[in-house]
């Protein structure tokens, strides 16, 4: 790591005051990214703002209505176990609990997850699908403004995400293949459907990041049963080529985990 | 340098350090533990897994100033009273380790696994959960049948 | 059998210090006022340095030395070496550059040693490195061993202008044409032995010391074989004396090869550590582990079958370029030539053989032994040859094996070894019937109707181990005899202490080493403890690889003990006045023949140190004994595995259902940890053939350079092993054992395969086969079925 200077802050608008003033700051949510890109010295921060002391302010769930409020220091580990998750939205405690491994599940935050957008990481699927809405210390942002491309978002400098809403949805469920080597998604599909909204979402497959699968989406819109997807797939342009899946095979796979989530999201 | 301390092993310990400074070389390089092994630097074999407030954490991916106050335990503070941990009495009743090198993380991870998900463990939830540690030399034969091993006898 | 001796799956008295987290690592040791080294490396895969200025790095903070290849040159510091000769066909010796510690003028792959840099803080070292200037003139490089040869290729060492080390043959052309040329049958594949990193979870490591007082400099190091690497630090590099250069490799995490190899980190920290007059430490991160440390396999092969007309094998010829990287590593250029080409009979009666190998350098890491070492490459062409010289002949691939196995013994082949003892049908009938072979059908009907493929897979495998008799392998052109030495040093009190030159890094051997020492003595197991790993202690020593620990390094101590016992017989003559020739030795006991006069082994021992009794210099007080063991034979581990695996066609996905491995490793110590070593060999065989991968792109760049891209296996990857053994006793070593530390990486790649190619029905299959080369393969067979 190089060196940067460390500060400790126990609520939110402290650390944005702090970042305000320093331009190559970064927010230290539960550092799963962050530290090893540091300790690679692919990072070179001035600053990292420590919001693990905030936590309490930051962290928890709530059932509000027909929505579900996750702070954004809340970690992978307590959404994946959280009863009202489980109950209200058991696709997004799926997710949660194939983030990583459970040492990470422990320390790695939603909001951490969401701000990074990685295009593997698979947060951002079930944002998309699930129409949240991200709440920074500035205002809200629906996901299908906030997930700009490759590690893009359209939070601006200084600005934190505080929490994230998730409206509940009538079905839903999250298909990961992942990364043999490093197990993050190699190929995940988050499918919802609420009320005659579906909506597909698509990580680790696409080289601008997270995206939504229109014509799964249009199939599913008509009936949403497996059987709509018979003959629809995904074209494997805009889709990401490596050692482990070439752009055809992640457009295959693409289709494999829609149809899984269908068959998961119907109870099947 | 900023100071920190925390409790580890039961000991209230403090330090002067580098800001950079991971909880694991706060462990092995401050306090001189060094069960807690660092085996690669993109959070993946687990050799270095401790308990953060009861909870195992991978000591390379976590600065030892964000853990002000807290409570850590490792490898070297699982035996109590001189008494091995039953996971530690699984390991090497069932022939669990080799060279050794991952077995502390492949330990403190395993009796994490009973916390979390109790004392009657199916070899799919075991392979399953330690996802997160690698080991070379076992194939993970020895080290799933120690699992369910200590996990009984946890129970006990 | 006694519930601690031979035989007995005593637990391990090693693992009391692994479990509480109080092993000693390398990284672990921290000497007084140590420093920390870091290595500039290079970005490039070839290129010149034109100049490298340290003088802004060498004022940074901390800094305390930045050392360059100059100053190893100005020092008369030696470059590493490769201790293996091997002579072309046409009888011109092997074509090695030079391979300098820090390079001098050119690097040759990205990790190769550009300079390094010694501060107070290792953070400080690395803040220091980015502040060398280094002008390079970028080369062309080449990765690819195929176009490494062609004409015009980039020159990656000038005493080799074609890349090529050595064209290297063995076994006999004219035969093997003619059998070729009255073949009833020749099967023909091309096929690829994957480059895989051997990543022992402990990362490479070293701590140089010296002390002015004495002149003498201590290493501690992550190291297989501490002895030789004195040996070559001393008489080949140069940095100082034998009796000047005390070498510890405490305790090791693993090495599976990588760590019998003496690198450019180790020596330079040993002599820097002067030169500072600091204590030097360097600890490898993974992603330098990925870089620099020796590489394994990479072989492009083509290999041909011949049969008769009722299906017996006749004839083998085989073709391998094998990658040896950038450098000739300390034994590479043995692992693609004998320890590869003398297997390559497997476990067939196979009257011609011819093999040639090519030996190429590329701008890649240095590629050397790693678990196995040739054995898993001259496997993996002969099981998928014999597999699908079966299946094109319309023959079961199990009595395919039967009925061209070896059935006598001895056997010479072709190639170099006469196999000792071993009979092949009963492991593999054993492992058969283990496997419930015979109902493959069933369980392949239902997967099929789940619309899942299973297949079966079935690999013979046999081994040369114990390496090995010291005039075979210098006849072969190895550097160093290859016996071992142990010291059996009895204590007044009768505890023992005994010295070995093998080295355990997780093999166990302060168990099953003091389980003969016990055994034999007739003392209980608490009383013996085994020394190993430390050049001031055990005085030589040809270490630990090539599964001869237990065959080598334990028939020393057997020898060793046979001395102490008859000198124990002598004392105990005079103990009990009588003749030694008259003395038993049984159950820790010895007794005068025919009577009831005895005395136990501990009174013995005190007897030999108190030494009132003894006349004069008829006998020597004291009870020490040495012994050096140099076997007359290799040793030959055989055994069939099968695998079993269910693959999910829509997504390519390959689980292994069921592994079973029946291994005749000749007579066992201790079951637990011979099973345990089967354990671990599968896993990194199942590791080479479904996930394991090591790519560099064109330019020179290792891709698979983080666990995030080079897949290990995990838990969740591998299945659980039912492991049976058959015993035939090895005739060349006193204990009857053969060795099984490799086994299990050498049986299982082949397995895989033949049981992924019989899931999908044809043979395209290359390791590693990931989901995507399973996939495709199924989809291809999908398709065929669907043009049928």
């Amino acid at each position: 790591m190089y060196q940067f200077t460390y500060h400790r802050v126990d609520s939110a608008r402290k650390a944005s005051n702090l970042a305000e003033k320093n331009e190559d700051a970064k927010f230290l949510a539960g550092g799963m990214t962050l530290l090893p890109t540091m300790k690679q010295r692919l990072a070179s921060p001035s600053a990292l703002i420590d919001l693990n002391s905030a936590s309490e302010k930051l962290a928890g769930i709530e059932v509000k209505g027909r929505n579900i409020h996750i702070g954004a220091m809340t970690r992978h580990y307590d959404v994946a176990n959280s009863k009202d998750v489980q109950e209200a939205i058991p696709a997004l405690a799926d997710l949660a609990g194939m983030i990583g491994d459970p040492a990470v599940r422990h320390r790695g935050t939603i909001g951490g997850s969401v701000a990074n957008n990685d295009p593997a990481a698979d947060y951002p699927s079930a944002l998309l699908a699930l129409n949240a809405t991200i709440h920074t210390n500035k205002r809200k942002i629906t996901a299908d403004e906030f997930f700009t491309g490759l590690f893009e978002t359209a939070l601006e400098p200084g600005e934190l995400i505080t929490k994230i809403v998730f409206p509940v949805p009538s079905k839903a469920a999250y298909m990961k293949f992942p990364n043999p080597a490093s197990r993050y998604a190699m190929v995940g599909v988050f499918v919802a459907k609420k009320g005659k909204d579906v909506r597909v979402t698509v990580t680790g497959a696409g080289s601008s990041g997270v995206f939504r699968a229109g014509k799964f989406e249009a199939a599913l819109t008509a009936k949403f049963h497996v059987k709509s997807l018979e003959g629809i797939s995904a074209t494997a342009e805009g889709l990401n080529s490596d050692i482990h899946a070439d752009a055809a095979y992640r457009a295959h796979l693409i289709g494999v985990m829609a149809r899984r989530a269908v068959n998961k999201a119907n109870g099947k | 340098m900023p100071k920190v301390s925390m409790t580890v092993n039961g000991k209230e310990v403090s330090g002067n350090i580098d800001s950079r400074t991971l909880l694991v070389q706060f462990l092995r390089d401050t306090l001189r533990l060094t069960g807690t092994h660092v085996g690669c630097d993109t959070s993946q074999c687990g050799c270095c897994v401790v308990h953060v407030d009861g909870k195992a954490l991978k000591s390379c991916t976590v600065l030892a100033l964000t853990l002000e106050g807290a409570n850590v335990m490792t490898i070297e503070g699982l035996a109590t009273d001189g008494k091995l941990h039953p996971m530690q009495e699984a390991f090497r009743e069932n022939h669990a380790l080799q060279c050794g090198f991952c077995t502390p993380g492949m330990i403190m991870t395993s009796v994490d696994i009973v916390n979390r998900k109790g004392n009657k463990l199916d070899e799919q939830t075991i392979r399953h959960e330690l996802e997160g540690n690698l080991c070379r030399c076992t194939g993970y034969h020895n080290i799933v049948k120690a699992v369910a091993a200590g996990a009984e006898a946890m129970g006990k | 059998m006694s519930a601690t001796g031979v035989g007995a799956s005593v637990r391990r008295k090693e693992d009391l210090r692994f479990i509480t987290g109080r092993g000693q690592y390398t990284d672990d040791i921290n000497r007084h006022g140590q420093a920390y080294a870091y290595f500039l490396r290079s970005p490039h895969a070839h290129a010149e340095i034109n100049r490298l200025d340290t003088a802004k790095a060498a004022k940074m903070p901390g800094v305390l030395a930045i050392y360059t290849g100059d100053d190893i040159a100005a020092d008369k510091i030696g470059g590493l070496i490769c201790g293996w000769m091997i002579h072309s066909k046409d009888g011109s010796p092997m074509k090695a550059g030079a391979h300098p510690a820090l390079a001098q003028g050119k690097v040759r792959y990205v990790g190769d040693h550009v300079a390094v840099i010694i501060a107070e803080t290792l953070a400080e070292a690395r803040d220091a490195s980015e502040m060398i200037k280094v002008d390079y003139k970028v080369l062309p490089a080449v990765v690819d061993m195929n176009d490494a040869v062609k004409q015009g290729a980039p020159v990656i060492h000038d005493v080799s202008g074609n890349n090529t080390v050595y064209n290297w043959h063995l076994g006999d052309k004219a035969a093997t044409d003619a059998a070729f040329a009255k073949a009833k049958h020749i099967t023909k594949l091309d096929l690829v032995n994957n480059r895989l990193v051997p990543n022992p979870m402990e990362p490479r490591a070293a701590v140089g010391d010296y002390e002015p007082g004495t002149e003498s400099f201590t290493l501690y190091t992550t190291s297989q074989n501490p002895h030789v690497a004195r040996l070559v630090l001393s008489a080949f590099i140069g940095i100082a004396a034998e009796n000047k250069l005390r070498v510890i490799a405490p305790d090791v995490g693993g090495g599976f090869g990588s760590k019998i190899f003496i690198y450019a980190e180790e020596t330079v920290c040993v002599w820097a550590a002067k030169k500072v007059g600091r204590p030097v430490k360097w600890t490898s991160d993974r992603s330098e582990a990925f870089l620099s440390d020796a590489h394994g396999r990479d072989h492009l092969t083509h290999a041909e079958l011949a049969l008769d007309e009722k299906g017996k094998t006749i004839g083998l010829r085989v073709h391998t370029k094998a990658n040896l990287g950038a450098y000739l590593s300390t034994f590479s250029s043995s692992v693609p030539t004998y320890l590869y080409a003398p297997l390559l009979s497997g476990q067939y009666d196979i009257p011609a053989i011819y093999a040639e190998v090519d030996g190429v350098y590329t701008n890649t890491a240095p590629v050397d032994a790693y678990r196995g070492a040739g054995r898993p490459e001259a496997t993996f062409v002969v099981e998928r040859l014999i597999e699908i010289a079966a299946r094109e002949t319309h023959t079961d691939p199990a009595q395919f094996r039967l009925k061209n196995f070896i059935r006598s013994f001895p056997h010479q082949t072709p190639v170099i070894m006469a196999y000792d003892v071993g009979n092949y049908q009963a492991s593999l009938e054993k492992a058969l019937e283990m496997s419930d072979y015979r109902n493959i059908g069933k369980r392949k009907a239902a997967s099929a109707r789940e619309g899942k493929l299973r297949g079966i897979g079935i690999s013979a495998y046999i081994e040369a181990c114990g390496i090995a008799p010291s005039a075979a392998v210098g006849s072969l052109g190895a550097g160093v005899g290859l016996w071992e030495s142990a010291e059996v040093r009895v204590n007044p009190i009768g505890t023992v202490e005994v010295l070995t030159g093998s080295h355990s890094h997780g093999q166990g051997h302060e168990t099953t080493f003091a389980q003969l020492v016990s055994d034999r003595l007739g003392i209980p197991i608490d009383n013996v403890s085994i020394v190993h790993g430390d050049t001031d202690k055990v005085q030589m020593g040809m270490g630990t690889y090539g599964s001869r620990s237990g065959a080598v390094g334990m028939s020393a101590i057997f020898k060793a003990l046979d001395k102490v016992i008859a000198k124990g017989k002598k004392v105990a003559a005079y103990c009990l006045e009588a003749s030694a020739e008259d003395i038993d030795f049984k159950d820790g006991k010895f007794s005068v023949k025919g009577t009831d006069k005895d005395i136990d082994f501990g009174s013995v021992a005190l007897q030999a140190y108190i030494a009132h009794k003894f006349n004069g210099q008829d006998l020597e007080p004291g009870l020490k004994e040495g012994a050096f063991w140099d076997p007359t034979n290799f040793t030959f581990p055989a055994g069939v595995h099968i695998c079993e695996v269910e693959i999910d066609p829509e997504t390519g996905v390959t689980r292994i259902d069921r592994w079973t491995a029946v291994d005749d490793f000749g007579r066992v110590i201790n079951p637990m940890i011979v099973e345990g070593q089967v354990h671990g060999g599968i896993g990194q065989g199942v590791g080479q053939a479904l996930c394991e991968g090591a790519y560099y792109d064109k330019s020179g760049q290792l891709i698979t350079a983080s666990f995030n891209d080079y897949c290990m296996p995990r838990a969740d990857d591998l299945p659980s092993y039912n492991v049976g053994m058959t015993q035939t006793p090895c005739p060349s070593n006193p204990l009857g054992i053969k060795g099984c530390g490799e086994a299990g990486a050498i049986a299982a790649p082949p397995a895989v395969i033949n049981a992924i190619t019989d899931a999908v029905g044809h043979e395209n299959v290359a390791m590693p086969a990931t989901p995507l080369a399973v996939w495709r393969a199924a989809q291809n067979a999908v398709a065929r079925k669907a043009a049928e």
